[in-house]
């Protein structure tokens, strides 16, 4: 087992004998120039484009500048999409079908009927109230669930849901991640003993069991099937930071660094963090998409969302049902949605990888 | 050789008694007074009070663990807490289910994607190879959920050709009649992300110096491919097989869910819905041993499979 370099205070560093060199033209960083790889990466850029829209799409609806309307029921129960004119309507069928009762003359019953002095006041009242004939419509762009809910609307709103959990559990995962594998990568001995023990506890349990038996204990909720997603995802980025931090942090800079005085805390994330960041951020982005799975898998069970909610997840499992009579809108549109980001995201995340890797030049 | 298992033994020790621990934090103090969870299903207050000296939860912590940690070595969980059936029977007779879909699964995936990664390793640029690439991402990309309710809708309710669902108790009918669509979907969505593992294994292994060696002494490129490249290709290759075999005892639980499958994964499933705890506590510190077993396992086997590795 490899262990990183002891902590020794260096007392008196002397910055004096540094030698005063004019900065010469910058040369480009890591980071400018993965960008301009990047750049000339045309599916990479794609897919960027394509995941930002996602994220704005989901940001605006967060804020309620769209689909905040969703559960209006602004159509007839499974209204076909738009683009299926024929397509026959269930509801529609079916009340035509059924033969309206003739509406002869109303009974007359006011001479035995107690509440008869009170017909003029009501047909008074019921005269004042404004009547609005109301209609639902047929068709709508990508058709309606069982409830007339808009599915074009739901599945923006279910956007909202699955990519909150993906990305904040993601962001939680990998923040455990990278702090315990800095620790342990950076400081070794003990404390890389102690966090060791760690990850092999967590990763000794299979994993679906390892969410399994927090979602058992913890209540249901948004907050909770983050947390589970964060607290039981961290070690795969975990063992590859402190990979990182082993190598790193024996290297000269970090030598350099603590020779001038630099403390701990600064050598292990102003200096060691930006040169292992791009792991950081591909794992980052590639846990994005598997959480992003996992919470549709999840709420699909009733282990995820309330049912209050909407999301990919429970839009899924109210499609099973659907398929069966038939309306198939609601499962393309919650599939193929997810299909896309997840594909934009993971060959974001390998143009990334190769972007960041200094060896592909 | 049994020096290096018997200190290997001795480490699992801590991560054993760490995953107990996890498992008791979790379930005795997180997932709060048993005798709540029980409440909604006893309502009789001394019952309840009954059913918490029964099982140890009036006791103090230690006592509780002990208990806890005498059930892991006894093998005896107690009952459910639902359907009051003893925890050892539901495993046993959950396992079997499990396997008669895993076991056929973990076979025809691993020889499909091995196969199919020899191949697409072999065409290795081409155009072939960028486009099963593309077909392999975008295959990913779709949620395990899509392709069992369309596979179902279509090739159960649709089409016909295999049951919706069910389970019988001939092991037989099982495996010719019910299993046959839920092991296809499981090996078909489980291909693209193993073909794309493998064949980067075996890229990683074609650019090796005895590959080169082995073209210059002028061996034809499918002995140097299948011959070479490949054996050495299998340590990566199984190491990824044993980490996956401790997920067999799970199984698929989605299948299990959707096609009905009386096997582990629905059971666990079930457990988490109606809170059964010691049905989850049991699975989860079983399968936790038979991980670090096969992992011990497959580090005795590479002394085996790669003669470079020594036993230290």
């Amino acid at each position: 087992m490899t262990t990183g370099p002891q902590a020794t205070p260096v007392g008196a560093a002397s910055a004096a004998t540094v030698a005063m060199v004019p900065p010469a033209r910058r040369s480009p960083g890591l980071w400018a120039l993965a960008w301009a790889r990047l750049r000339r990466d045309r599916v990479a850029m794609l897919s960027l484009a394509i995941a930002a829209l996602f994220i704005a799409v989901m940001l605006a609806s967060r804020l309620g500048l769209v689909a905040a309307n969703w559960d209006e029921e602004i159509a007839v129960s499974y209204a076909s999409p738009a683009f299926l004119p024929d397509a026959e309507n269930l509801e529609a069928a079916r009340s035509a079908g059924i033969p309206r009762p003739d509406a002869g003359p109303p009974v007359d019953i006011s001479d035995i009927d107690p509440l008869a002095p009170h017909y003029g006041e009501w047909a008074e009242r019921s005269a004042a109230l404004e009547q609005v004939e109301g209609s639902r419509r047929t068709t709508l762009p990508f058709g309606a669930d069982k409830w007339g809910h808009d599915v074009l609307l739901k599945t923006i709103k279910g956007s909202e849901v699955s990519i909150t959990v993906g990305l904040v559990a993601a962001l939680l995962a990998t923040l455990f991640g990278t702090l315990l594998g800095a620790l342990a990568g950076y400081w070794g001995g003990r404390v890389d003993d102690v966090l060791e023990w760690f990850y092999n506890v967590f990763t000794s349990i299979p994993y679906i069991l390892l969410i399994l038996s927090f979602a058992a204990v913890l209540s249901q909720g948004l907050v909770t099937i983050i947390l589970i997603l964060g607290l039981t995802g961290w070690t795969g980025i975990y063992r590859l930071v402190r990979a990182e931090y082993v190598k790193h942090s024996a290297r000269e800079y970090v030598r350099a660094a603590q020779a001038i005085g630099v403390t701990d805390l600064s050598r292990m994330f102003a200096h060691i963090l930006p040169n292992a960041s791009h792991v950081v951020l591909v794992q980052f982005s590639q846990h994005f998409v598997q959480f992003i799975k996992a919470e549709v898998i999840l709420s699909f069970l009733g282990l995820g969302v309330p049912v209050t909610m909407v999301s990919w997840g429970t839009m899924l499992a109210e499609a099973q049902e659907e398929l069966i009579i038939g309306k198939w809108w609601q499962l393309t549109a919650a599939g193929v949605s997810m299909a896309v980001l997840v594909t934009a995201i993971s060959l974001l995340a390998d143009a990334m990888r190769d972007a960041l890797d200094p060896k592909i030049r | 050789m049994s020096a290096y298992i018997l200190r290997r033994l001795w480490q699992i020790l801590p991560t054993l008694a760490g995953v107990i621990l996890l498992v008791f934090i979790l379930f005795n103090w997180v997932g709060g007074d048993p005798a709540l969870v029980l409440a909604g299903k006893v309502t009789d207050p001394a019952q309840i009070e009954n059913i918490r000296r029964q099982l140890g939860v009036d006791q103090p912590w230690w006592v509780q663990l002990w208990i806890f940690v005498q059930q892991v070595f006894t093998f005896d969980f107690g009952r459910s807490w639902s359907t009051n059936e003893e925890v050892s029977r539901i495993l046993l007779t959950r396992i079997g289910p499990t396997l008669t879909i895993m076991v056929p699964v973990l076979v025809l995936e691993t020889t499909l994607a091995v196969l199919l990664a020899v191949l697409v390793a072999y065409v290795r640029g081409t155009v072939t190879d960028r486009a099963i690439m593309i077909i392999t991402t975008a295959a990913m990309s779709i949620s395990f959920l899509v392709y069992i309710i369309v596979a179902q809708w279509l090739f159960g309710f649709q089409l016909g050709w295999f049951p919706v669902q069910g389970w019988t108790n001939s092991f037989l009918t099982n495996l010719t009649v019910y299993a046959p669509l839920p092991i296809l979907l499981a090996v078909l969505v489980g291909l693209a992300p193993q073909l794309r593992l493998y064949r980067s294994f075996l890229l990683d292994e074609i650019n090796q110096d005895y590959v080169r060696t082995a073209r210059a002494k002028g061996l034809p490129e499918r002995r140097v491919m299948l011959k070479h490249v490949l054996r050495n290709a299998m340590i990566p290759i199984l190491t990824n097989i044993a980490i996956y075999l401790p997920g067999l005892f799970v199984g698929s639980f989605l299948l299990e869910v959707f096609f009905a499958i009386p096997g582990l994964g629905r059971e666990i499933v079930g457990a988490v819905n109606r809170s059964d705890f010691p049905v989850i506590k049991a699975v989860t510190v079983y399968l936790a041993m038979l991980t670090m077993l096969v992992n011990l396992l497959v580090d005795v086997l590479y002394r085996f499979v790669d003669p470079r590795v020594s036993f230290k």
